[in-house]
């Protein structure tokens, strides 16, 4: 039955979270993982720990994405070595105090897996972010959780880039799942799209407990959309906004954009097209955390992964 | 206001429920003095963006009998994208608020209330301007929304009518906010007549193209009734349906506050559909459906508002009525 070479065992994933108020106003992570804190028999496996947490209480108390700065972007080196002081940026004293829970980040003793909560108020659907293509492990389990939730589509967006990767929460685990569920508006929950976040954690933990139970995965591959460039709206000398997402953009994530098609609309009429030389497939589309982030949408190109076969090595140990 | 009684055997039945309607033509003084204001919240961006847009370039609110003037009601929220800095603009324009004295500690909101008080009103005085149309956006699927107080606004019900008619690309309910006997606390009450377009879904914060179009064409349609209105067009009486507010409901909490049940899928995006008893309404993360007890149908709004979890709104009941709405037309000199 082993037909995984011996360099493809891993570990098995023993301690597992999932965050939920990394940003406090996407309230269906806040409301799931409340529920959580209060009853955890629904995301318990057998031979793991998963442990429901919410990363920015006060953020979520205040039903705002931050207090100081986005706690999504501060699990850098230098955030999280900085030196404590009286006027510490509340996420970053957060993002330390994550770090000595369920990290240190990179090391040993780190969280095996984390998975992070978000909504957002584009048409994105129920979308799994991938921070580094050479994951096997979070591969699989993406391409698992594809075909369980399979005839219903869960894109992949992979932000592994140079520059355009950011330092997220869940980053301090040694594989770190994003789960970003919309449409749903800042500071609202909506059934229907909690009920999308819920599924994927259940097939997400699912394919850990198989895992860990020394299911052998043969080499898969998945298409995701590997994050691009990101495009601001057009804007005056003053940085005002001029132009907003074209009605023929709005709500078409995931959707071809080809040269010429129209990208932005302004209030005289004029409308603006995309002037790229090749196909490509935006997402995050007129999402509402990103007008102060110069982001109107993001381009993407798909592209296939592929992954290793993967089996626990927890059976040849014992 | 004057009301000319056509056949005067009818004055001894004014004031009782009997009265015919369509034998009454009211005059309403023309609006000539009409203002627009798009950034009462200062989160809801279709009405921010245009006021924004017509401060520049103020062509698109002119008509022959008048010009419309756009303001910007609450700019350091509009700056900080959020609903409000220290309370609710919206909610403070009662008289009590806007006529008490304490200066120096105020919360801004209340000082930008009696500014604008005293650019556009003073409310319930003789110098008020005579329109306010003020743009929101809701996290609702409340279409293109006409909100006005009541159905004894003759003129303003006119107006919604004149819309639904010629406003066709969306869904245009007309509801009807006044509670009782209380007085308004809308930024619209200072002048004399007001009209709050309310169009969703939405998200705060976001700018979508279709609520931006619907909310423009709103505008630009009251101001065509209005040009038509000050012409001095007949506008003969009419039926129409409105829904009246009759009470908010909100979310099932725990004992320290916690929403402990969230809107049920059923019920999200059905505003102005039948609620009948029986119906769910919410949904525990437990999976229990909580229904509605109600012995008659209500009929929802601001379903899952994002603003109104803080004001412990789950969805506003209306009832749905027929009202019979006289003629009018304007007192031209």
């Amino acid at each position: 039955m082993a037909f995984c070479h011996v360099d493809h065992e891993l570990a098995p994933v023993r301690r597992v979270a999932i965050f939920g108020g990394t940003h406090g106003n996407e309230l269906s992570g806040v409301l799931l993982v409340k529920h959580w804190l209060e009853n955890s028999a629904e995301i318990q496996r057998v031979g793991m720990v998963v442990k429901p947490f919410l990363t920015n209480p006060r953020a979520v108390q205040k039903c705002a994405r931050y207090i100081d700065c986005d706690l999504n972007r501060v699990f850098d080196t230098e955030h999280l070595s900085e030196q404590e002081t009286e006027d510490m940026l509340y996420e970053v004293k957060r993002a330390q105090k994550i770090n000595s829970i369920f990290g240190p980040k990179g090391s040993d003793d780190a969280f095996d897996l984390i998975f992070d909560l978000h909504n957002t108020t584009s048409n994105m659907g129920s979308t799994l972010i991938l921070e580094d293509l050479n994951d096997d492990f979070t591969v699989q389990m993406f391409h698992y959780i594809k075909l369980a939730l399979s005839p219903a589509s869960c894109p992949v967006l992979l932000i592994d880039h140079s520059n355009l990767k950011y330092a997220t929460t869940r980053s301090v685990a040694k594989h770190s799942v994003g789960v970003e569920v919309g449409p749903q508006s800042h500071g609202v929950v909506r059934a229907d799209i909690l009920d999308n976040m819920r599924r994927i954690i259940k097939h997400g933990l699912d394919f850990v407990e198989l895992f860990n139970s020394g299911k052998e995965f043969p080499p898969c591959s998945i298409e995701v959309y590997k994050i691009q460039e990101k495009v601001d709206y057009p804007r005056n000398e003053a940085g005002e906004i001029v132009a907003f997402v074209h009605h023929h953009l709005q709500d078409q994530d995931w959707q071809a954009l080809k040269p010429g098609d129209p990208v932005f609309l302004d209030l005289d009429g004029n409308v603006i097209v995309y002037d790229g030389d090749y196909t490509v497939y935006p997402t995050f589309v007129n999402e509402a955390a990103y007008y102060e982030k110069k982001q109107a949408f993001i381009k993407t190109v798909k592209v296939t992964l592929t992954a290793k076969c993967i089996r626990s090595s927890v059976l040849n140990q014992e | 206001m004057v009301t000319l009684r056509r056949p005067l055997m009818l004055i001894c039945l004014a004031g009782t429920e009997q009265v015919d309607q369509t034998l009454f033509l009211i005059m309403f003084k023309p609006l000539k003095r009409v203002v627009v204001t798009g950034d009462t919240h200062g989160n809801e961006m279709s009405g921010v963006y245009l006021a924004k847009h017509w401060l520049k370039n103020p062509s698109e609110l002119q008509r022959e009998t008048f010009s419309a003037t756009p303001f910007l009601g609450n700019p350091r929220a509009t700056e900080k994208i959020v609903r409000y800095v220290d309370q609710d603009l919206n909610r403070s324009f009662k008289t009590e608020i806007l006529t008490s004295s304490s200066e120096g500690d105020e919360l801004y909101e209340i000082k930008r209330a009696k500014e604008i008080n005293q650019l556009y009103g003073p409310k319930g005085s003789t110098q008020t301007y005579d329109f306010m149309i003020d743009m929101h956006n809701t996290t609702s699927n409340m279409g293109a929304c006409l909100i006005v107080d009541s159905t004894e606004n003759h003129l303003i019900m006119h107006m919604a009518n004149y819309v639904q008619k010629n406003y066709t690309l969306a869904k245009t309910p007309i509801y009807l906010y006044k509670l009782g006997d209380e007085e308004s606390y809308a930024i619209d009450s200072i002048c004399k007549y007001g009209l709050a377009l309310e169009v969703g879904p939405q998200p705060q914060g976001v700018v979508r193209a279709d609520a931006l179009k619907h909310m423009r064409g709103l505008v630009n349609s009251v101001l065509d009734f209005i040009d038509l209105f000050n012409k001095g067009t007949a506008f003969p009486a009419f039926e129409i349906e409105a829904y009246k507010l009759l009470a908010r409901e909100d979310y099932p909490r725990s004992s320290d506050g916690e929403i402990m049940a969230i809107i049920h899928p059923h019920l999200q995006d059905k505003d102005f559909d039948p609620l009948n008893p029986g119906d769910p309404m919410f949904q525990t993360l437990d999976g229990k459906d909580i229904i509605y007890e109600g012995d008659t149908p209500v009929y929802p709004t601001f379903i899952n508002e994002g603003a109104y979890y803080e004001k412990k709104i789950a969805f506003a009941k209306m009832e749905k009525l027929t009202f019979s709405i006289p003629a009018i037309q304007a007192q031209t000199e």
